[in-house]
C-alpha cells in the first residue's frame, strides 16, 4: 500500500460529509459513554496501571506462557495448533473441517481471521462462512471490509442498512425500523446456528494456568457460534495470553468501559474444554489456532513489544482525531487507527506500510486512553525512524531529496551560523519561497507564512538584551 | 512537580525557530514580561532548532545533532523559559534518550531540568500578579497536545488568563482535540491536517469569541495561515502577546 493509496482514500473520505458526521458523531458518543463508566480518573489511572501490568507480565515470558497455556488446553480436553503465518493458520482451519465434512461455518466477531482473510480462503474451497455479529453480517452483506475493530459497521447509516437487507435477503421488505432489521438478522442468523457444522470465534484472552478461552459479547452470537455446532474452532494471535484468571477482572473492566462504555458485556463466555460426559450441549470438539503471523519478530524487539499489550478495545480509535475524520476503510488496513498504524507496518512490513506511522500528529490523544498503556507515540516515531532507514517511506517528497533536506537541517541546527544565514534569506526572499514539494504541499491549505522583518538577534540588541 | 523555586536573579530565553523566523514579537513579549517582575533575561547567540521537526520525521542523527548544539548553547545554571511547550517538552523529555554517551546523557538530564515552559514560569516562577488594563474582551484558549499531554502546563495558562479582569474566557469545544499541525503531519498529509484545522476554526467561530489564545508557535503558525486561506474574519495570539498587550491597556 503506497502513501499516494493513502491520500487519495483520505480525500474521498474527508468530501464525503455524510461519513465524517457518523464518524464523529459515533465516536464521540463511545468517548462520552467511556468517560461516563470511568468517572474517577485516580481509579482509572489505578486500574489501568493494572492492567499494563497483567500484561506486560504476560509479554515478559511469552514462549513460556504458551506452552503453559498449550499443557492446560490439551488437559481440558482442546486441541491445540500452531501457525506461523496467516496461509498456514488458514490451511489448519480448513482442514479440520474437511476432516468434519464441514460445508458451512458459523462466525462470531474476530479480527484475527479478518487479518487472515479467513472467509474468502474458505469460500475458494467451497465452505461458507457466515457472520453472526451483527455489524459483520451487515458488512458481509455489503462485501465490505469492518471498517472499526469493535462496531464493523459503523459507517454504515441506518438507511443504508436497510436497502441492504431488501436487496440482500430474499423476501425482506424495506423498513428502517431498527427492531424489525434486528428480526430479519435473527431469523435469517437461527437457521443458520441450527445447520452449521461448526462454528469459528475470535478469543479476547487465553489464560495459561486454567486453559480458558476468554470471549466477550453482547449479541449472544458468539455464545451460539461456541455452543451450538459441534465443532468450535477459535483462532487467536500469540499476544492474547495472559497469566491466570485472576488477571482477568480488572482487563474485562478495561476492555469493555475502554470499547463500549459498558461496566460488564452482555456475555461473558469461559470456555474451557469441549461438551464432557453428561452435559447436555456444547461442542464435543474444540480447537485453538494460535497464530503468530509476524508477531514473533514484534515480540523480539524490547521497545516495539508494547505493541502486543493491546488487547483490541478500539479506544485509540474513537479518540484519534484523524480516525475520527477519515474512517477506517481510508487505512487500507485490517487494524486501522492508532495500533494499526503502529501494528500493520510491523506485520506487512515497511515496504508496504512504512508510510502509515507518518499520518498522525502525534498528539497523544491515543496514548491518554490506551486502557494497557501502549506508549502509541514513541512507537509511532519509532517506526518512522525504522522507515527512514530503510529508505522505503512512499509518496511524494520522500526519498532522496527528502533525506538531502534533513541533512541540510541538521548542518543549520549544528551551525548558528548559517541557520540564521537560512532565516535571512527568508527574509530578503520574502513571498518566493522555492518551489519545492513539501511549501508546495503546504501550501495547499495555508497562506504563505510572513517571515520576521528582523531578526530577533537585532530586535534584542537594539532592546539591550545581552545575548551570552 | 518539584516545590516552586525562589525567584532566580536571571534567565536564559531560548526562543524557538519558529519565533525566530515568524512570530520575534512573541519572544520580545516574554523577556518584557519576565524583566518586569525584576529578573534579567539573557538570550544565548548560539541557540539554534531543538531538533524536534527531525526527531518526529523520523530523523534521529539530525536530532541529536541539534540537541548537542542546544546543550553547549545553553550551557551554565540558569533557568531555561521556552515560550513553546512544544520545544519545551522535546528538551525535557526527549533530549535524554537521545544520547546514550553516559556523559551526554547526563548533560542532557541537567538541561531537561532547568527548561520551563514561559506560561508555567510566570506563575510558578515567578508568581506573577498581572494588572489588567485592557478594554473588556472575549476571548477563547487553545490547549496545544504538547502543553496538555506532555508538559501538563495548561492550567497555568489558564490561570494567567483567568487572573485578567476584563478577559472573559469562554470555553472551546473539543478543546483537548488536535489542531492538525503536527510538524512534518501537515506536509505530508495536507488534507487531513486543513481539515483539523478547519472544525479548530469553526468551533472557535462558535464561540464568539475575538481571539483564540495559544502557548505554541506551531499550532499559531498552521492556524494563521488556514485563517489567511481562507479569509476568515479570526484571530489567533501567543499567550506571550496577548499578555503584554492586556498589561499595556490593549
Amino acid at each position: 500500500m503506497g502513501d499516494s493509496g493513502f491520500e487519495a482514500r483520505v480525500e474521498q473520505a474527508l468530501a464525503d460529509a455524510g461519513l465524517r458526521r457518523n464518524f464523529a458523531s459515533a465516536m464521540g458518543g463511545f468517548a462520552a459513554r467511556r468517560l461516563a463508566v470511568f468517572p474517577d480518573a485516580a481509579a482509572l489511572e489505578r486500574l489501568r496501571e493494572q492492567g499494563a501490568a497483567a500484561r506486560r507480565r504476560a509479554l515478559a515470558r511469552l514462549p513460556e506462557l504458551l506452552e503453559e497455556l498449550e499443557r492446560a488446553l490439551v488437559g481440558n480436553g482442546i486441541h491445540v495448533h500452531w501457525a506461523e503465518t496467516a496461509a498456514v493458520g488458514n490451511r489448519i482451519v480448513l482442514e479440520i473441517l474437511e476432516a468434519h465434512g464441514v460445508r458451512r461455518v458459523v462466525k462470531g466477531k474476530s479480527m484475527v481471521s479478518e487479518e487472515m482473510h479467513l472467509n474468502a480462503f474458505l469460500a475458494r474451497h467451497g465452505i461458507d462462512a457466515v457472520e453472526t455479529d451483527l455489524g459483520e453480517f451487515i458488512i458481509q452483506l455489503a462485501g465490505e471490509t469492518p471498517s472499526h475493530i469493535i462496531v464493523p459497521a459503523v459507517h454504515k447509516n441506518r438507511a443504508q442498512i436497510a436497502r441492504l437487507f431488501h436487496e440482500k435477503i430474499p423476501g425482506t421488505p424495506y423498513t428502517e425500523e431498527v427492531a424489525e432489521l434486528n428480526a430479519v438478522a435473527r431469523r435469517t442468523l437461527r437457521r443458520m446456528f441450527r445447520e452449521a457444522g461448526a462454528g469459528l470465534s475470535g478469543v479476547n484472552f487465553a489464560v495459561a494456568a486454567t486453559g480458558t478461552l476468554c470471549l466477550v459479547e453482547n449479541e449472544g452470537n458468539g455464545r451460539m457460534c461456541t455452543g451450538v455446532p459441534p465443532l468450535h474452532i477459535a483462532v487467536m494471535g500469540i499476544e492474547k495470553v495472559i497469566e491466570r484468571l485472576e488477571d482477568l477482572p480488572p482487563l474485562l473492566r478495561l476492555l469493555t468501559g475502554s470499547a463500549t462504555g459498558q461496566r460488564v458485556t452482555t456475555y461473558v463466555n469461559l470456555i474451557s474444554g469441549p461438551r464432557r460426559a453428561g452435559d447436555p450441549d456444547g461442542p464435543r470438539e474444540v480447537h485453538v489456532v494460535l497464530l503468530d503471523n509476524g508477531r514473533s519478530a514484534v515480540y523480539a524487539d524490547p521497545e516495539l513489544r508494547a505493541t502486543l499489550q493491546c488487547i483490541r478495545c478500539g479506544c485509540c480509535l474513537n479518540h484519534c482525531p484523524v480516525y475520527t475524520r477519515i474512517g477506517g476503510h481510508a487505512y487500507g488496513t485490517t487494524y486501522p487507527g492508532p495500533i494499526g498504524k503502529v501494528l500493520t507496518p510491523q506485520l506487512a512490513g515497511l515496504e508496504r506500510a512504512g508510510g502509515l506511522p507518518f499520518a498522525s500528529t502525534l498528539c497523544g490523544a491515543c496514548e491518554e486512553v490506551c486502557p494497557v498503556k501502549i506508549p502509541l507515540t514513541r512507537l509511532l516515531r519509532r517506526l518512522r525512524e525504522e522507515t527512514v532507514r530503510a529508505g522505503a517511506a512512499g509518496g511524494a517528497g520522500a526519498g532522496a531529496l527528502e533525506r538531502l533536506a534533513w541533512r541540510g537541517y541538521g548542518l543549520s541546527a549544528q551551525h548558528p551560523r548559517l541557520y540564521r544565514l537560512l532565516f535571512a534569506c527568508g527574509r530578503w526572499l520574502g513571498g518566493l519561497m522555492p518551489p519545492v514539494a513539501a511549501l508546495e504541499r503546504w501550501g495547499r491549505a495555508h497562506a504563505e507564512p510572513r517571515f520576521a522583518r528582523l531578526s530577533l538577534r537585532r530586535l534584542f540588541r537594539k532592546r539591550g538584551i545581552p545575548d551570552a | 512537580m518539584a516545590d516552586p523555586s525562589p525567584k532566580p536573579a536571571r534567565v536564559q530565553l531560548f526562543a524557538t525557530c519558529l519565533v525566530e523566523a515568524f512570530f520575534p514579537e512573541t519572544a520580545l513579549a516574554a523577556v518584557e514580561l519576565i524583566e518586569r517582575e525584576g529578573v534579567e533575561v539573557v538570550f544565548p547567540a548560539g541557540q539554534t532548532c531543538c531538533g524536534q521537526p527531525a526527531y518526529n520525521a523520523g530523523h534521529r542523527n539530525e536530532a541529536r545533532a541539534a540537541a548537542r548544539r542546544q546543550l553547549s548553547a545553553l550551557a551554565g545554571d540558569l533557568p531555561v523559559v521556552v515560550p513553546s511547550a512544544s520545544c519545551a517538552g522535546m528538551m525535557k523529555h526527549h533530549y535524554p534518550r537521545l544520547f546514550s554517551d553516559p556523559a551526554e546523557r547526563e548533560a542532557a538530564e541537567r538541561l531537561a531540568h532547568r527548561v520551563v515552559e514561559f506560561g508555567e514560569f510566570l506563575v510558578r516562577g515567578l508568581g506573577v500578579r498581572l494588572r489588567d488594563a485592557g478594554p473588556p474582551l472575549r476571548v477563547a484558549w487553545h490547549s496545544s497536545c504538547h502543553a496538555l499531554r506532555e508538559m501538563g502546563v495548561v492550567l497555568f495558562a489558564k490561570a494567567l488568563l483567568a487572573g485578567l479582569a476584563r478577559v472573559d474566557v469562554v470555553p472551546l469545544a473539543r478543546e483537548t482535540e488536535c489542531c492538525g499541525f503536527g510538524g512534518i503531519f501537515a506536509v505530508k498529509h495536507p488534507a487531513l491536517s486543513a481539515a483539523m484545522a478547519e472544525d479548530k476554526l469553526a468551533d472557535l467561530a462558535a464561540t464568539g469569541a475575538e481571539r483564540l489564545i495559544a502557548g505554541d508557535c506551531g499550532c499559531l503558525l498552521h492556524l494563521q495561515g488556514a485563517i489567511e486561506a481562507r479569509g476568515l474574519p479570526l484571530r489567533v495570539q501567543h499567550l506571550a502577546e496577548f499578555l503584554r498587550e492586556r498589561v499595556h491597556g490593549g
